[in-house]
């Protein structure tokens, strides 16, 4: 055991399965020598020479399409797009391709891959560095979608994520690489060090994709969040001291829907965020979900909060962003529904 | 472990597929039997990386004036060897020599050099103010300012370019108030963008300056969209586009080509050399021996690579390719060979990629002391009057930045509205932004 970042448990992640099974290769934009713009694949080339972990041309299209290659032939390429904000281009390969090559080639050909990239706001890195486009994925069909909290789910998630047969999306709040964050921007950061979720194993280990895991037990009403938003629920819960049950998703995509139902039906009411724009965003889909499953034993309108539709701003980033304050109101007005 | 054999310039490694079968070894092809060596992975590097002695003495640099000068209405067949050569007019002593050298008078190049050094000034003080804490952010274009001061110089007012991060430079020599920049950099009350643009995302469409994207490339095609607009309407006005080394690779850079050639579109297409996409070296994007100006050739396009840090070779080429698009005779390629003398960003330390020394080795020298020793040697220009320019554009930065600083920084001050992020989503704010903006108390 040691006490790992999120960027050094997700380093770690790839340096285990890289070690385990030699078909496995990252790549990505400053990925190779220098290790990534947030060192996540820092030392990778220097353990496994570069035709394992090499610096790809900035073309994004270029690193999905030559990774369906590569898996395609068989290997289990793991790549980096540098921002979740920069996978535009790459799209349609991601969506058209890797998504349904499986369907249309009859399990002929597959395309057991990784795509990593860091996502979500609280950086002040403005429009092209902050956005949250989970729902993009979840919506294709054939893709996994995952979204892990903390240093210890993300290198178990990782390494499932790395060994799956089909492809997966795996994105990594920046604003948590280096701690837990709730929102709170104006206060000290906690390190991962001082957390008991950044104490991660040195060694093999993986987390299922698809599980939920309940990060607090409550009875009062069921939160529904993944990434930075587990936090914010977290402090809100603190705040207002309603006994909530706060769901971390983990997996958005297969969604872990037994566990929410469960939790939904024993307290009757659930509230969902994310940080993502709201109208279809994945908040949607929850509600949806939790209407058709869970609807006679409401006592409470589903409500949800969420970025607000518009891109992200630079100097209102804190207006934009679903703090602790309004997350705190919601559970307020659900409390009362 | 896999063995790893590491060559300058050459890295490769033999990876064993343990899962499947690997086609090697003595093998029927076709009639013969051959015997089929396991094939490895090129990975191109760079020459030199931190603890290196970077040396330069292998590069190929063509003397100041030795490069021909083509009539605009050149074919681009008939110059594919200026795609391969690098036009320069000024000697490191400051001759300025050879056909692509007498375009610019005395008090121009004067201008030239003052814009230049304005650009600098104002690059140090908001990178200092950035390290102060007083903004997010900050790119400088250090040791790259002969590019846009030169290019703007050559362009007509109503032209459009469409830049990257990297071309303050544009909008200084286009005359854009400093101080409407220091706003936007600072996201204050002021700031023209309303706080809605990361710093240095500036937009002008008065002064030429298509507003800036954080997404890579994307411009470059635009650039050719809006020619192919002003062809349309029997116009005159035209278009340049802007691309990094690095950012060659995205296919917008493809798509732009293409378009560009297909409709002749009257746009001057810049990619600026600078060696470095981040942590990436330009041989990454490059591809072989071929420069990036001859990506141009396969589209049909006049391509032109010129030495970036001469002021006066940049504006000799920009108006040959700007007279070339506004007489109707289509694109042209321009590569602008420099180097990034400083870091990618505010965000980047590039010690860890690169020798520290290999900006001083660079040898095609400083754009501002070149221009300098130009000027001096011909006799418009001297040592105590330039030391007394500097000093007063520094002043001049310095109280402009007091001034900005007045209507606040990133984190003092009163800011733009909230209010202001949900206005412009669209014309008219439709309802459930309406209902949203109430919802967040604004
Ligand atoms: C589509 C997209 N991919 C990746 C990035 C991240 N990124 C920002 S700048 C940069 C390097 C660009 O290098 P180059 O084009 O050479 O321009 P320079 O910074 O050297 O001026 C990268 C990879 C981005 N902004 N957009
Ligand atoms: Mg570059």
């Amino acid at each position: 055991m040691s006490r790992m970042t999120m960027i050094e448990a997700i380093r770690n992640a790839q340096h285990v399965a890289m070690s385990r099974d030699e078909d496995v290769v990252v790549y990505g934009e400053d990925v190779g020598y220098f290790g990534g713009v947030f060192r996540c694949t820092q030392g990778l080339q220097e353990a496994f020479g570069p035709s394992r972990c090499f610096d790809s041309p900035i073309n994004e299209s270029g690193i999905i399409g030559t990774a369906i290659g590569m898996a395609a032939y068989g290997l289990r390429p793991c790549v980096e797009i540098q921002f979740a904000d920069y996978m535009y281009p790459g799209y349609d390969q991601l969506t058209q391709e890797a998504a349904r090559i499986r369907y249309r080639s009859n399990g002929d050909f597959t395309t057991p891959m990784t795509v990593r990239m860091p996502t979500g706001g609280g950086i002040y890195g403005g429009q092209t560095h902050s956005q949250s486009p989970e729902a993009l994925f979840a919506h294709v069909c054939g893709l996994k979608t995952v979204l892990p909290s903390n240093p210890y789910d993300a290198k178990g998630l990782l390494i499932a994520a790395i060994e799956d047969d089909d492809p997966v999306i795996f994105l990594e709040p920046k604003r948590l690489y280096n701690g837990p964050f709730d929102g709170h921007h104006d206060r000290p950061v906690t390190p991962w060090s001082k957390d008991d979720l950044g104490e991660v194993p040195e060694d093999y280990y993986t987390i299922p994709l698809g599980k939920a895991a309940i990060r607090r037990p409550g009875t009062d009403v069921t939160i529904l969040a993944y990434g930075t938003m587990v936090y914010v629920a977290l402090a809100a819960v603190k705040e207002t001291g309603i006994d909530a049950e706060i769901i971390d998703l983990r997996t958005i995509l297969p969604l872990d829907i037994e566990t929410i139902e469960a939790s939904v039906r024993r307290t009757g009411r659930c509230l969902i965020l994310h940080e993502a724009t709201r109208t279809c965003g994945f908040g949607a889909e929850l509600m949806a979900q939790v209407q058709e499953q869970c609807f006679y034993h409401l006592e409470a309108p589903i409500s949800r909060v969420t970025g607000w539709d518009t891109p992200y701003p630079h100097a209102q980033e804190w207006h934009y962003f679903p703090g602790p304050k309004r997350v705190s109101a919601a559970l307020c007005e659900i409390m009362e529904g | 472990m896999p063995e790893n054999i590491k060559d300058k310039g050459v890295s490769c490694v033999h990876l064993t597929a343990a899962r499947f079968k690997v086609y090697t070894g003595r093998r029927v092809v076709g009639e013969e039997e051959i015997d089929l060596k396991p094939l490895a992975l090129f990975v191109p590097e760079p020459e030199f990386r931190p603890g290196d002695m970077p040396d330069f003495s292998g590069l190929e640099l063509p003397k100041a004036g030795e490069t021909r000068r083509p009539p605009t209405d050149a074919k681009a067949e008939d110059i594919r060897d200026l795609a391969y050569t690098i036009i320069r007019v000024m000697r490191r002593d400051g001759e300025a020599l050879g056909p692509w050298g007498d375009l610019l008078d005395h008090d121009e190049a004067l201008r030239g050099l003052k814009n230049m050094m304005t650009v600098r000034a104002y690059d140090a003080r908001m990178q200092m103010a950035q390290r102060q804490g007083k903004t997010s952010f900050y790119i400088q274009c250090l040791g790259e300012e002969a590019i846009a001061c030169a290019f703007q110089h050559a362009l007509e007012k109503g032209d459009m370019n469409f830049p990257t991060y990297r071309q303050q430079g544009l909008l200084i020599s286009a005359g854009y108030p400093i101080l409407d920049m220091m706003n936007q950099v600072y996201s204050n009350a002021k700031d023209p963008l309303r706080g809605r643009q990361l710093p240095i995302m500036y937009s002008s469409k008065e002064h030429g300056f298509f507003s800036i994207s954080g997404n890579l490339a994307t411009q470059f095609v635009q650039a050719v969209g809006w020619a192919m607009a002003s062809a349309i309407k029997g116009d005159t006005r035209i278009a340049a586009g802007w691309i990094g080394d690095g950012s060659t690779a995205e296919s917008d850079f493809h798509s732009a080509l293409v378009f560009a050639s297909t409709y002749r579109a009257p746009v001057v297409l810049n990619i600026v050399n600078n060696q470095w996409a981040i942590s990436t070296f330009q041989g990454i994007a490059r591809g072989g021996a071929a420069t990036f100006a001859a990506r141009g050739h396969g589209f049909g396009i006049p391509a032109l690579r010129v030495d970036g840090n001469d002021y006066l070779a940049v504006y000799a080429v920009s108006k040959w390719a700007i007279e070339r698009a506004r007489k109707g005779l289509g694109p042209t390629l321009i590569e602008h060979v420099t180097y990034r003398a400083g870091a990618h960003s505010t965000s980047d330390d590039p010690s860890a990629y690169r020798p520290k020394s290999e900006s001083e080795e660079w040898p095609l020298g400083d754009p501002i002391e070149r221009l300098k020793t130009y000027l001096i040697k011909v006799g418009a220009w001297s040592e105590e009057r330039h030391v007394q320019t500097k000093a007063e554009i520094e002043a001049e930065i310095m109280a402009l930045q007091k001034q900005a600083e007045k209507s606040g920084t990133l984190h003092t001050g009163d800011g733009p509205s909230p209010k202001e992020m949900f206005e412009d989503v669209f014309k008219d704010t439709p309802l459930h932004l309406r209902r949203q903006r109430q919802a967040s108390g604004v």
